[in-house]
């Protein structure tokens, strides 16, 4: 056997909880695996409902985590690396989707951005609609998926600390110089956890996007409301539809990983 | 990490683990000792009425308790088949009572007990100016309707053949809740909801009738579970439905009798 | 004056006024927490001060609490570079463009920038390391090359905080040595607590006490004469001033101090100081005579406990000795005694 580190600290009993907690979520995935009905597989998969569904859910997560990384990276660094009073507050109104029931969020959201919204009559004059619209998802899906990204990267920017920034600025380095240079390269692992985090729960999104933006065939149907349709008539169709989403996800997480680990 | 849109399915769920029902319309089971508990499972769009029926039970049949789930008429008879324990189910259509009785789960035979037909609605005022199944197709409606594969959708689908309209929605709803709030907010210009929605809704709403609303009748069936243990409780309540009582606050709600 | 500095941060207790020249270096001697530091975060505009005035080259870096505007230049426009204890390479840059950084962040291209890197990575001796990734050379090579980083920045002042503090005492007299040599012309300030950095590296010190000099002058007239009780325990060196003759440091009172030289040897005339530890010493009554061994004729002056010991004071040296010794020799103010001192304990140095 080859030379190993001793394991220090991890008590026998503390397998029991642990394999009971995996078991517990990898349980439900067997569930959908074992009850997919793997005959009309490939059928259910190419039917242009399905691939609409998941081309737009595609399209809208990688679209909002872009926005979450556009507005979150800064909401992160303003967070984590400056102090002025009422920070504490900010930082928990800001994580409020967190804890937001989805369908809360849609509401909001369509309060702020919706016809009669704050915002609603404004955009009706420059001749923008915004609800019933891929807009309108994309919207829902950032505003339930950016405090994952801010809360993830505002934690590795705090336990980063800000040495390297101080002697790059002591070098000559501007502001955006420091923050281009070394501030981003050395969060990048959890920028992209964040990101990952964002993408996840943007494909993953419901509530809100129902609420928000309805439920239209190529235009704001992603796939967990083609499932959620599909159900009405045809439940194994929604199953198959189901395992799809899982397959995303974890070929989503394995990408991740994988960028972290070369880091 | 998808969230459902109506909190009862999750926690009939929840209620079929721990082996006692609870419902958003009715108190929480207790199986106290004292009393009995009655499961009525009934369709989202009986909502009111059934509320009322199940107090009128209440008070006519000492000690027991009539605890309702209201939801999808699909999601309702996909619980039941997979053994939710429910004494009387009343689906917002034949189908989804099919579903049940084919697996032989329908004691004594579904029973049509009230019947409803769509309606326009839109918001207070008509801002979009909507009078008859033409208007919603013109340029810059908003028309919001249920999704085919749900009831009052395949309604909407036949209405809009018999009228020969094609109907070209920015939305299409699993719920027929979904698409009256859409248009109480004011986001859709129209929508296409029963009878029973507009007149629950009040003021927030207007309703245009639909002369073609006669080519989509929505039969509702209401049968006892079999397996429950309340088997002749159960009977009881569908009778009070089909009685005078049931059917006068039904009428009241604006549904039509069964045909 | 290239350097001038003079500020207060009350919150830490210190209170500093210091002027350095063109191409000087200024040693800031004193134990740990005496606020050293703090004045180099001031120095570098990574903190404010609650008072004060920083000017560099005519050039007013920092200005607070004075009638008129305050002014704070930011840390990256001061052309002060700072270096730490600790390397600080960044992690995810080789060593080439971790020493090119600083011309790279003033707008030279990454050529040009990198040809700097390598002549300054030639300079303190690791060009060979130039495509390595930090985490792949040792601490003291760490080190040279965040000295190398430093100085292709071009400052107008090197601020060092404790270059050898974290490193092995077999690297730094190789890492002094070329420090030496890179800091000759240039204007520093360093700060350490070690005596002999203070001693090789600088031409002036100034010795810090609770946040104040307590003195200041030329490196070996403040560490041989000290005028305050702790610029001597700071010193805790033996010295003794001299010129080379004869393979031996003859001293203006005519002593003859024989030891063995450090680095390259000097040539007779030249100044230099032979420097040796109390624990090197031994006291005796009378002259042992016998070499290698050196026997200074010495009176005391005090004694103390120090450490467990004995520390036996004559004017200008101390001798440790154990109590049981100092009992047996009875030694009381105002004795003569003789301190001998093997040459080999005792290290010579050219200023």
């Amino acid at each position: 056997m080859a030379a190993a580190p001793s394991r220090v600290g991890v008590p026998t009993w503390i397998f029991v909880p642990a394999v009971a907690g995996a078991v517990f979520v990898l349980l439900p995935l067997a569930a959908i695996v074992l009850r997919t009905p793997w005959g009309r597989f490939l059928d259910l998969l190419v039917s242009p409902a399905s691939t609409e569904a998941l081309l737009l859910s595609l399209r809208t997560s990688g679209t909002s985590t872009l926005l979450c990384i556009l507005f979150g990276v800064p909401m992160a660094v303003v967070l984590a690396r400056t102090s002025f009073r009422g920070q504490g507050i900010l930082r928990s109104l800001v994580l409020l989707p967190l804890v937001l029931p989805p369908v809360v969020g849609g509401i909001a959201l369509l309060y702020t951005f919706g016809r009669r919204g704050l915002l609603g009559e404004a955009f009706e004059v420059l001749g923008v609609q915004i609800a019933f619209s891929t807009t309108a998802v994309v919207l829902a899906q950032t505003f339930v998926a950016l405090p994952f990204l801010v809360v993830s990267l505002e934690g590795s920017l705090r336990s980063a600390g800000q040495r390297y920034e101080v002697v790059a600025a002591t070098l000559g380095a501007s502001p955006t110089t420091v923050f281009r240079r070394v501030t981003l390269p050395l969060v990048l692992p959890g920028l992209v956890s964040g990101a990952v985090l964002a993408f996840a729960r943007s494909l993953g999104e419901f509530g809100a996007t129902i609420t928000f933006a309805g439920s239209l065939q190529g235009v704001t149907r992603t796939l967990p409301l083609e499932i959620y349709l599909r159900r009405e008539t045809d439940a194994q169709a929604a199953v198959a539809l189901s395992l799809v989403l899982v397959m995303v996800a974890i070929l989503v997480i394995g990408f991740a990983r994988q960028g972290r680990t070369s880091l | 990490m998808r969230r459902r849109l109506s909190v009862a399915p999750a926690a009939l769920a929840l209620a079929v683990a721990s082996g006692c029902a609870v419902g958003p319309g009715g108190g929480a089971a207790a199986d106290d000792g004292a009393g009995t508990t009655l499961t009525v499972y009934a369709a989202a769009s009986l909502t009111a009425t059934f509320e009322q029926i199940g107090q009128e039970f209440e008070a006519t049949h000492d000690g027991v308790e009539v605890t309702l789930s209201f939801a999808g008429s699909s999601d309702l008879a996909a619980q039941i088949q997979e053994g939710a324990p429910a004494d009387v189910f009343a689906s917002a259509d034949e189908a989804n009572m099919a579903k049940v009785a084919d697996d032989g789960l329908a004691g004594a035979g579904p029973v049509a007990f009230a019947s409803n037909t769509l309606e326009i609605a839109v918001p207070a005022g008509n801002p979009a100016g909507i009078e008859d199944l033409d208007d919603l197709t013109g340029d810059g409606v908003n028309l919001v309707v249920c999704a085919p594969e749900v009831p009052c959708g395949a309604a909407t689908q036949e209405v809009a053949a018999a009228g020969g309209v094609a109907l070209a929605p920015v939305s299409e709803e699993r719920s027929v809740t979904d698409v009256l709030a859409k248009v109480t907010t004011g986001e859709a210009d129209a929508g296409l909801v029963y009878v029973t929605d507009v007149a629950g809704a009040g003021a927030a709403v207007e309703g245009i009738e639909l002369p073609e609303s006669s080519s989509a009748v929505n039969v509702y069936p209401i049968a006892p579970v079999a397996g429950s243990t309340h088997a002749d409780l159960a009977q009881e309540f569908v009778d009070l439905v089909l009685a005078e009582t049931g059917q006068s606050l039904l009428r009241d709600a604006g549904f039509a009798p069964a045909p | 004056m290239t350097f001038r500095y003079d500020a207060v941060v009350a919150g830490r207790g210190v209170d500093l006024a210091f002027d350095v020249g063109p191409g000087e270096t200024l040693a800031l001697l004193g134990p740990n927490g005496a606020g050293k530091s703090t004045a180099l975060t001031v120095a570098a505009g990574l903190l404010r001060p609650d008072s004060g005035r920083v000017v560099l080259d005519g050039r007013p870096l920092t200005v607070t609490g004075r009638a008129g505007r305050d002014v704070l230049v930011p840390p990256h426009d001061r052309q002060v570079s700072l270096l730490a204890q600790e390397p600080l390479l960044f992690p995810h840059l080789s060593v080439l463009d971790n020493v090119a950084f600083g011309p790279r962040s003033r707008g030279a291209s990454r050529a040009g920038s990198r040809a700097v890197a390598r002549r300054w990575l030639g300079e303190v001796g690791i060009e060979e390391l130039a495509d390595r990734r930090p985490a792949r050379i040792s601490g003291g090579q760490a080190q040279r090359a965040a000295v190398a980083r430093a100085l292709a920045a071009d400052p107008r002042l090197l601020l060092l905080d404790e270059p050898m503090a974290a490193l092995d005492v077999a690297v730094t007299p190789a890492l002094r040595q070329t420090l030496r040599r890179v800091l000759a012309d240039r204007t520093v300030v360093l700060v350490t607590h070690d005596a002999l950095d203070a001693l090789l590296l600088a031409d002036r010190v100034a010795v810090i006490e609770n946040g104040t000099i307590v003195d200041q002058g030329i490196t070996s007239e403040v560490l041989a004469r000290p005028r305050s009780r702790f610029t001597a325990q700071i010193a805790g060196l033996n010295l003794v001033t001299g010129t080379w003759r004869d393979h031996a440091v003859l001293t203006s009172a005519g002593m003859r101090v024989e030891g063995h030289p450090t680095g390259p040897p000097p040539r007779d005339g030249d100044p230099v100081v032979a420097v040796f530890p109390p624990s090197a010493v031994s006291v005796f009554l009378d002259d042992p005579g016998g070499s290698p061994r050196n026997a200074l004729d010495v009176t005391i002056t005090h004694l103390e406990p120090h450490g467990g010991q004995i520390r036996v004071r004559t004017e200008s040296l101390s001798a440790d000795i154990t109590a049981r010794a100092a009992a047996e020799l009875d030694l009381v103010p105002g004795s003569r005694a003789f301190f001998v001192v093997k040459a080999t304990e005792i290290a010579v140095y050219g200023t």
